[in-house]
């Protein structure tokens, strides 16, 4: 029994990406069809070209016709799948995995999200209450619990880990301001940042993410046959997904200061992509920042800092555009917005783009020095109870 | 013999400030405070925790239970079920309501008394009125509970005499929320004649005088009369009972049983109580403690419970008892747990029991099939956890989540000897809550939606005596 993974087996050939935002003007299927135009443009092919559909949604509907009646595809498998705010993540593994095994030449991943029309705070309510006994913490809240235990773990105090988390929130504002595509364009003050009214714990309204519609996707083919399409394919070099027990809420032995089921993803997506040390390695990565405190975690968790450091490291600014491992150089959830289907193909839009060269004023540095490889992170659940997924993708076959 | 084996009594949190009604209102409304159910209390759930208080420490079980209230949670569905489940009560034990009046509660414990086997009697009440008016003044909200047996007794019925009469005095009709009153001399009249035959007759059916009597309990919901009866019985000045309504108020069908609760925390053995309950008539019971009064204990006692650190603003009483509907928080509303989840759940959601893992000793909250530490599959046996204390091992305050009293406090508790659970906390001050504090549960009405009422339970600072 082992993770093999599909190590340069397919390589995406086009991508696009939906502008993130209050789309009053558009529904779920004129997402669809944006990001699905951008993708195959970017590919150079055409819908009746693509083999297969994988469509990542949480809410914003159910089965593949969500998303073969706009796009008029003539019955061809579409696949619809959720795995909470990994989702988009989830469709983009199993598209690559389609084509891996050989079943297709060509596999579109697609994810969408239309959260704005439910007019609610934050994310809708998913599922039956059941017996109606477990406790209704929304989403900032579960994750407000990382912030106390990890500074009573490592000796931070509150008004420290306030300033670190407020210059998580600070430096992907930052990055999103140069981003076209993000649903804030605009940096933030550290002072607003952590002066915004509290949510829950801790966290202010500037510690989380925004809350927004927007489509992603990727075309998908074989390796081998990536540079008919393109010139610059980038090559999935690891794809780990893991769903952990849920222990965090009944086992007295976890401490909320780390998701194992991260640590356990990128233990493997490391293996499959044969990297040692991601810090050195890596030129940039896109985490899953729904709440500021989530990436000083994650930090960690990813083996970006060592464990008690993240926070020392989030001050001196390693993370940032400039630093030495660029963390959400496209703003990340934090200012590009989570509309939770999109955001895995998302985060795998601003590798295609940092690695192609093509990232303008965000433009990474190291990749011109020769780093050529980027991850991508998404996690879906609450500390203690997750799904994490961990992609590593890169410019050259090896 | 029959008689009392045990008792306990449950007040709410909070106390209205009487003045802060005048403050609100510009309306003269007294001094002191009156006790009052939290937004997640209702009658039912109040005698919930009168129960436990009760049964803590004793063998014998119930095999009938009645619940009586003026206010039941729900119509044309028994509330004595979910005590009865909470309580974890084998289900040939039968679960009864005596409910619509405050008489209800003379009614339940005569049954009790008088049953055969271990009886339980739960009196609860949440009394309210109008704004401004005396019933919202006055009014308190408590639940007593009594269990009768034989055994090891704490006092013996030595008298009891019931005068009924059909008077109008307070009133409402079905549908309602609050309660109308014919003028207060009209029931003076009609009561005080009543309460004190019945007491004569009490006493001379258990062959004693009024001067031997120890303590005298006169409750019912005019309060006039209450004080007529008592001046005119002829016991010692010493033997009248504070009625404790200038902390508590009038606690309704639980009121009679408060005020026994609370002698009872204090007597001696050997006393002679004389309960007099004025409602729709007059019910009097002589009571005669017993020497098994020097080993009562461990229950938290009237006294401790009346001197209660929470104060709610008169706009927060308005708002939880509902006469003022602000502005919810935008998120979806609370969906109502579905009937076969709850039924398939009973013994965990309304007993709070667990699992505990016979492979390796691990315990469940809530229950698991397949052990969260060795994996072992179908090893597990019940675990209650509802008496367990627990410690915070983390907290949050959640200002977005729905809530009649928002922010929502939820802490992750770590059970002591193992287990952990999150939930809400309850009956606490968000800017108080520390990392270690010790807490204990607490049965709670979460929410209602769709008309169904969807209890739980919640953590709450350990309350002091306990």
């Amino acid at each position: 029994m082992a993770s093999n993974g599909i190590r340069d087996r397919v390589a995406i050939v086009g991508m696009g990406c939906t502008k993130f935002a209050e789309h009053w003007d558009k529904s779920t299927s004129d997402l669809l069809v944006d990001a699905t135009k951008e993708a195959t443009a970017s590919a150079g092919v055409e819908v009746k070209d693509i083999d297969a559909f994988w469509l990542g949604t949480l809410f914003s509907g159910q089965s593949g016709l969500t998303l073969s009646r706009p796009l008029k595809i003539d019955y061809k498998p579409v696949s619809r799948l959720e795995n909470y705010c990994a989702t988009g993540s989830e469709a983009f593994r199993n598209a690559c995995y389609a084509v891996a095994s050989g079943a297709y030449d060509m596999a579109m991943a697609i994810g969408v999200e239309k959260l704005k029309d439910s007019g609610f705070s934050g994310l809708p309510n998913s599922n039956s209450v059941g017996d109606g006994t477990r406790a209704g913490l929304t989403a900032p809240a579960t994750f407000s619990l990382l912030a106390p235990a990890y500074g009573k773990k490592y000796g931070v105090s509150d008004e420290q880990l306030k300033e670190v988390m407020t210059r998580i929130a600070w430096k992907n504002h930052k990055n999103g301001a140069l981003n076209p595509r993000a649903q804030f364009r605009k940096e933030v003050p550290k002072d607003t940042i952590s002066c915004s009214p509290l949510v829950a714990g801790a966290l202010g309204i500037f510690d989380c993410s925004g809350v927004s519609d927007g489509s992603a996707a990727a075309i998908i083919v074989r390796a081998e046959d990536a540079h008919r399409y393109t010139d610059k394919p980038l090559f999935v070099k690891a794809l780990s997904f893991v769903a952990g027990p849920a222990a965090g809420p009944i086992d007295p032995d976890y401490d909320y200061t780390t998701f194992q089921e991260v640590v356990a993803s990128a233990a493997d997506a490391y293996a499959q992509a044969g990297i040692k040390d991601p810090r050195q390695e890596l030129a940039m990565a896109e985490v899953h920042d729904c709440f500021t405190p989530t990436e000083l975690v994650l930090m960690e968790d990813l083996g970006f800092a060592s464990r008690g450091t993240g926070w020392k490291e989030v001050l001196a600014g390693t993370f940032d555009l400039e630093g030495e491992l660029a963390v959400n150089p496209d703003g990340g959830l934090k200012s590009f917005g989570h509309p939770i289907g999109a955001s895995g193909l998302r985060m795998l839009f601003e590798c295609w783009l940092q690695l192609r060269g093509e990232a303008g004023k965000r433009q990474i540095a190291s990749v011109a020095r020769g780093r050529k490889l980027a991850l991508t992170h998404n996690l879906g659940g609450a500390p203690g109870e997750c799904v994490s997924f961990v992609s590593v993708v890169g410019s050259e076959r090896s | 013999m029959r008689g009392l084996l045990a008792y306990g009594v449950y007040l709410p949190y909070s106390r209205l400030e009487r003045k802060s009604i005048a403050d609100a209102l510009g309306a003269p409304a007294g001094s002191g405070t009156r006790a009052v159910a939290s937004y997640d209390e209702d009658t039912t759930s109040m005698g919930v925790e009168a129960a436990r208080s009760a049964l803590r420490g004793t063998t014998a079980v119930p095999e009938l239970l009645y619940f009586a209230t003026s206010d039941p949670a729900y119509l044309d569905k028994t509330n004595a079920n979910a005590i009865h489940a909470a309580l974890d009560l084998p289900p040939s034990t039968m679960a009864i309501d005596v409910a619509g009046s405050v008489r209800s509660a003379a009614g339940a414990l005569r049954a009790a008394v008088d049953a055969r086997g271990p009886a339980l009697a739960v009196l609860s009440d949440v009394r309210s009125g109008l704004p401004g008016g005396g019933d919202e003044r006055d009014g308190g909200d408590a639940a007593a509970a009594f269990l009768f047996g034989e055994g090891d007794l704490l006092a013996e019925p030595i008298g009891h005499a019931s005068l009924t009469a059909e008077f109008l005095d307070r009133w409402r009709v079905p549908g309602e929320s609050y309660s109308r009153q014919w003028e207060e001399r009209f029931g003076e009249f009609a009561y005080v004649p009543l309460g004190e035959g019945a007491l004569v007759e009490a006493l001379k059916h258990a062959g004693i005088t009024a001067p031997e009597v120890d303590h005298l309990i006169v409750a019912g919901p005019h309060g006039r009369s209450n004080k007529r009866v008592a001046a005119s019985a002829g016991v010692r000045k010493e033997s009248l009972v504070d009625d404790r309504t200038s902390v508590v108020g009038n606690t309704g069908a639980a009121h009679a049983g408060l005020l026994l609760a609370d002698v009872l925390d204090r007597a001696q053995p050997d006393q002679v109580i004389a309960v007099v309950s004025l409602a729709d008539g007059a019910d009097v019971t002589i009571w005669r403690t017993t020497a098994a009064m020097r080993a009562r204990g461990g229950r938290t006692t009237v006294a401790a419970q009346l001197t209660s650190p929470g104060r709610v603003s008169y706009a927060t009483f308005l708002t939880w008892r509902g006469v003022i509907r602000r502005e919810p928080p935008r998120r979806p509303d609370p969906q109502a747990p579905d009937a076969p989840a709850a039924a398939r759940a009973e013994a965990w959601k309304y007993a709070f029991i667990g699992s505990r893992c016979q492979a390796c000793g691990a315990r469940h909250v809530p229950p698991q099939r397949v052990c969260v530490k060795c994996h072992a599959i179908d090893r597990m046996t019940p675990e209650p956890m509802r008496d367990v204390p627990a410690a915070i091992a983390t907290f949050t305050v959640d200002r977005l989540a729905y809530s009649m009293s928002p922010p929502v406090v939820v802490a992750v508790v770590d059970f002591e000897g193992g287990g952990r659970f999150q939930c809400e906390m309850t009956d606490v001050d968000p800017g108080k809550v520390k990392l270690g504090d010790r807490v204990e549960l607490t049965f709670r009405r979460l929410y209602t939606a769709n008309g169904i009422h969807n209890y739980f339970w919640k953590a709450r600072p350990i309350r002091g005596g306990q």
